[in-house]
């Protein structure tokens, strides 16, 4: 799905590792069927998982879905120049 | 000063959440030379340049990540007199017995004041890198993908920078080579026990201990341009580059491996002697520091992460 939106040169999902590892692109799936590869447990619990909370670099749409976006950057400390 | 305390980075454990994809990843595209698999499945490797019997250690586990960073001291007196130094500084250590990792002897751990898990240790088998010590070839044969020459730093990210810093500094002996500072308040520390740009570096960030990047040497800017090559060829995830640092002068390109542990391969960096001054970049020019180009801060590249 990320790969997806970054070769339409489209935003929205925060694009991170790609790998399942960073967490930074974490989607809820509101509606529609997928499928997902391993993700790191740091940041999609068995319970998250269950209930649709996953990584958008691991997951692979089988209909239109509608997400919610919840995955966000955090910065390192850079106080000047927040 | 001659090399007597910490000789170099030894290894790094990375933990990934796919154990043959990475091996791919990290021994045909990196081009690391796999050496063992050990009864736990782990997979070790080194960079060809590299004599003693691994650098990178792969762990197949359900999160990704670094569990430890080692580096090798001259000898076992010097292992010992670490760890008697470390306790002092208040450090809490565990004793890894010869052999948990193969090829490898007594291991001390301690977690340092950001966190992260680090080892020393004295020994570790003789491997050779595939070049003879008489008359020897300049390059082994047969080498793939990026054909990185050694394992050469982390950079990590941790809360107390501060107490990192002292440790490595007082304790360990390392160097302060550069830093960013923003007034008082140090924002990174890079590091050296040798005559490197780092041989370690810290960024501060609140929350938990994180793994930035484990980075590999290559000879030139030349070699990084292909590393980009073999990237897009073989499908990686890039994430910047090629460019330059400002930090450490070094030409680089960094990409993450499949389980998104973040790689960097580089050529060029500085180099330091005891007596060179420490380099500092201020806060307003961070941008710069890292990219020098672009001179622009990436919000990937500052806030993307695996644990520690």
């Amino acid at each position: 799905m990320l790969k997806g939106m970054e070769q339409l040169g489209r935003k929205g999902i925060p694009v991170g590792c790609r790998g399942g590892g960073c967490g930074i692109c974490k989607i809820e799936i509101v509606r529609g069927d997928y499928s997902c590869q391993r993700m790191s447990r740091a940041h999609i619990s068995v319970e998250e998982e269950a209930q649709g909370v996953v990584l958008a670099c691991r997951t692979r749409p089988q209909s239109d879905l509608d997400v919610r976006v919840l995955g966000k950057i955090q910065r390192a400390v850079m106080r000047a120049l927040d | 000063m001659a090399m007597t305390g910490v000789l170099r980075p030894g290894h790094v454990q990375l933990r990934v959440l796919d154990l043959d994809e990475a091996v791919t990843h990290y021994r045909d595209y990196l081009g690391l030379i796999e050496t063992h698999r050990d009864s736990q499945g782990r997979v070790y490797l080194k960079a060809w340049d590299e004599q003693d019997w691994f650098s990178v250690v792969l762990r197949e586990a359900d999160e990704a990540g670094m569990d430890h960073m080692a580096f090798k001291v001259l000898d076992e007196e010097t292992l010992w007199r670490f760890q008697a130094d470390l306790k002092k500084f208040g450090c809490q250590i565990e004793r890894i017995a010869a052999g948990e990792l193969d090829h490898c002897g007594e291991r001390v751990r301690f977690a340092a004041p950001t966190g992260h898990l680090f080892e020393l240790y004295a020994n570790k088998d003789h491997y050779g890198n595939g070049i003879s010590t008489t008359n020897p070839a300049p390059w082994p044969e047969g080498l793939k993908g990026m054909q990185a020459v050694r394992f050469d730093h982390c950079l990590v990210y941790g809360e107390d920078l501060d107490g990192s810093v002292k440790l490595f500094t007082e304790v360990l002996g390392f160097q302060l080579t550069e830093q960013i500072v923003d007034g008082d308040l140090q924002l990174a520390a890079f590091m050296t026990c040798s005559t490197k740009a780092h041989d370690v570096a810290f960024i501060r960030q609140e929350g938990k201990a994180k793994l930035h990047h484990a980075s590999f040497m290559l000879k030139t800017w030349e070699n990084v341009l292909r590393a980009g090559d073999i990237i897009s060829m073989k499908d990686i995830a890039l994430d910047m580059g090629p460019t330059r640092h400002g930090l450490t002068r070094g030409q680089t390109i960094y990409f993450f491996d499949p389980s998104g542990n973040r790689n960097e391969v580089f050529c060029e960096d500085s180099y330091v002697y005891p007596d060179t001054p420490v380099l500092t970049w201020t806060a307003d020019r961070t941008g710069q520091a890292i990219f020098y180009h672009s001179r622009e801060l990436n919000d990937r590249f500052m806030g993307v992460t695996t644990g520690a």
